[in-house]
């Protein structure tokens, strides 16, 4: 085992501001060509948000559209479909993008005119942005025991940030990464790809994430 | 006055260092927050709060309040309605009375602040100062902004459109603006009389004091005496449960003696509760934090059943304090309640009747849903998540055209 990082892992903690755009939509026509239109700043923020303001509610509901298909629109089928959709198999906001299109897309051509539902005003979708501001952290490990020792101590947010955000916004500085190039755990990074992140919340995330470095450190 | 460290009881020590790590990088930046009154309503009552604890993050956070003579705060009042929605006409006069005073507290005041931070509109015209000064511009609502008078819209969004960002409640007040809009909910404080903890001597002694029997289940909407909050609906939906389930209903608010139209929903309200031993109608003085505190710890359910709703705070109050809340999913109230997971959201009598009735019977449930909103407040409504998105705002204003900001 490489005891020595050849680069230490800086953790970052990230913060969110949300912003307005002011569109809305009613209709399922509305939210598709809302979402066709939409920034990745804006499928960022109604495919991730959930996780980290309900947090302890993850992994249910994982995302807005699909929230808002289901209970605001009452399309019970198309709401699960969107809201199986792996995010963990796409590595780009918009292939994610381009996934949500195709399945909305798919069911609304099945759907004659007349069926068309509308959400009762008042619960209209409102498509909002989120702009992150990325803050470094005192925390630094140089080897696989301090990494372990980071991740009890770091707040969620930060391993949110090391986990989702940097894997689709800024693929630079996620953990698989670093353990792989830096420390050439290559195994270890495997298994950190290997699971999946959405359907857990935070907290068992980071205790999913601590279980596997201490088997690592105990195999010697 | 409460400093940052009080708050880690409710927040965790992780929150309270990234607020440094936030602050710390805006230190010595002057914030200038400009309203338009010292004492009383809501801007004053959280600027009161959140400049000290500004300050104590290194922030250089200031308060200036502008005056105006009594016509002046007629002319805003109206204004005020009008951006609820009412139609309300302006005369010329009025209109020129607006932007003069506006006018004399720009010659007046000392506006140097890096950022400037105004507040609601009575003192938005100030922003034609900018071209003279330049600085940093910002403009909260903080009012509610679903269907504007579109005349008095469109005379304060020529005002708006010149500050650099705008700041919105609840996501249906964003408008069709060319600045940015910045989603910021207000938040609670749990430090507050209205919201702290409270000795069970407390509770009961309110209880005993308005004759509202504790070991009967307690139903409860606190909110002024207004159409828009539906107190006869709430009558309505307590007669519709109890004819199955033994409870009590408390409709407690304030303000309607010198409000013409909350006497008068207050008087049809008295005649609707016709002397029912089992409603309370409490009519509270304005400084009744303690009470309304102690009515929401005795609740076995608290409703909301607002039609119209600015942000409805009072939601995530009674969520702080772990109560099942049953509310209208109308302004913010979609934002501090997911269906089903942090409390229940209705849109008419027979829905609301239909949820109390479950929450009566399946304390399970109902506990699970309290217990939900109350974490759901901790981590979004409460005073630190609030100093945290303006440390942001301020921050995104130097660099206003990226996604992701390294700081």
């Amino acid at each position: 085992m490489t005891l020595q990082a050849r680069e230490p892992f800086h953790f970052h903690t990230r913060q969110t501001l949300t912003y307005l755009t002011g569109r809305r939509a009613s209709t399922l026509d509305e939210l598709l060509n809302g979402i066709k239109e939409a920034s990745e700043a804006s499928i960022y923020h109604h495919t991730h948000h959930f996780l980290a303001q309900h947090e302890f509610l993850s992994p249910e509901p994982p995302n807005d559209f699909a929230y808002w298909i289901t209970n605001m629109l009452q399309e019970k089928l198309l709401g699960e479909e969107v809201a199986s959709i792996d995010l963990r198999e796409y590595s780009s906001l918009r292939d994610i993008q381009s996934a949500i299109i195709d399945v909305i897309g798919r069911f609304q051509r099945g759907v004659s005119k007349r069926l068309k539902r509308q959400a009762p005003a008042g619960e209209e979708f409102h498509f909002m942005e989120a702009k992150s501001f990325v803050i470094p952290t005192r925390h630094v490990a140089r080897g696989l025991e301090e990494f372990k020792d980071c991740l009890e101590r770091v707040s969620i947010h930060s391993i949110y940030f090391h986990v989702f955000e940097a894997r689709l916004r800024e693929r630079n500085s996620d953990f698989s990464m670093w353990l792989s190039t830096s420390l050439q755990e290559e195994k270890l990074a495997q298994e950190f790809l290997q699971f999946d992140p959405y359907t857990q919340t935070l907290e068992n995330l980071r205790r999913t994430l601590i279980r596997l470095v201490e088997v690592r450190l105990q195999e010697g | 006055m409460a400093h940052l460290k009080d708050y880690e009881q409710f927040v965790g020590t992780e929150v309270i260092e990234e607020l440094e790590l936030s602050g710390q990088r805006l230190s010595g930046v002057t914030v200038q927050n400009i309203n338009s009154t010292a004492v009383g309503g809501g801007v004053a009552e959280i600027l009161m709060r959140l400049v000290p604890l500004l300050q104590e993050l290194g922030v250089n956070a200031l308060w200036d309040v502008i005056k105006g003579g009594e016509r002046f705060f007629e002319v805003t009042k109206k204004m005020h309605n009008a951006l609820h929605g009412q139609v309300v006409e302006f005369s010329r006069e009025e209109i020129d009375l607006f932007l003069e005073t506006n006018e004399a507290n720009g010659r007046e005041m000392n506006l140097h602040g890096d950022i400037i931070f105004v507040h609601d509109p009575q003192p938005c015209a100030l922003i034609r100062k900018k071209a003279d000064i330049g600085r940093k511009w910002i403009w909260r609502c903080h009012i509610d902004f679903s269907r504007p008078d579109p005349f008095t819209w469109d005379f304060l969004k020529g005002y708006i459109e010149q500050y650099d960002t705008s700041i919105f409640s609840a996501p249906s007040f964003a408008r069709q603006l060319s600045i940015p809009q910045v989603l910021i909910s207000p938040s609670i404080d749990p430090l507050s009389d209205k919201n702290r903890e409270l000795p069970q001597e407390t509770i009961d002694s309110v209880l005993q004091r308005f004759k509202i029997d504790p070991a009967r289940p307690i139903v409860t909407q606190i909110s002024r005496f207004d159409y828009l909050k539906d107190p006869l609906g709430v009558v309505q939906v307590f007669r519709k449960v109890r004819k199955y389930l033994d409870c009590q209903l408390v409709l407690a608010g304030g303000g309607a003696t010198d409000d013409p139209e909350g006497a008068k929903v207050l008087s049809e309200v008295e005649e609707a509760v016709n002397n029912d031993p089992d409603i309370f109608l409490l009519l509270l003085p304005p400084a009744s934090d303690i009470e309304i505190n102690a009515l929401q710890r005795a609740s076995t359910v608290v409703l909301q059943k607002s039609l119209r709703e600015g942000f409805g705070l009072t939601v995530a109050e009674a969520l702080w304090k772990g109560k099942p809340v049953i509310a209208g999913a109308v302004g913010g109230i979609p934002l501090q309640i997911v269906h089903k997971y942090s409390g229940l959201l209705t849109h008419t009598i027979d829905g609301t009747a239909f949820a109390l009735k479950q929450l009566l019977q399946n304390s399970q449930y109902a506990r699970k849903l309290g217990e939900n909103g109350r974490e759901h407040v901790r981590k979004n409504f409460l005073i630190t998540r609030h100093l945290r998105d303006y440390l942001l705002l301020f921050h995104s204003l130097r660099h206003p055209d990226k996604n992701i900001v390294y700081l």
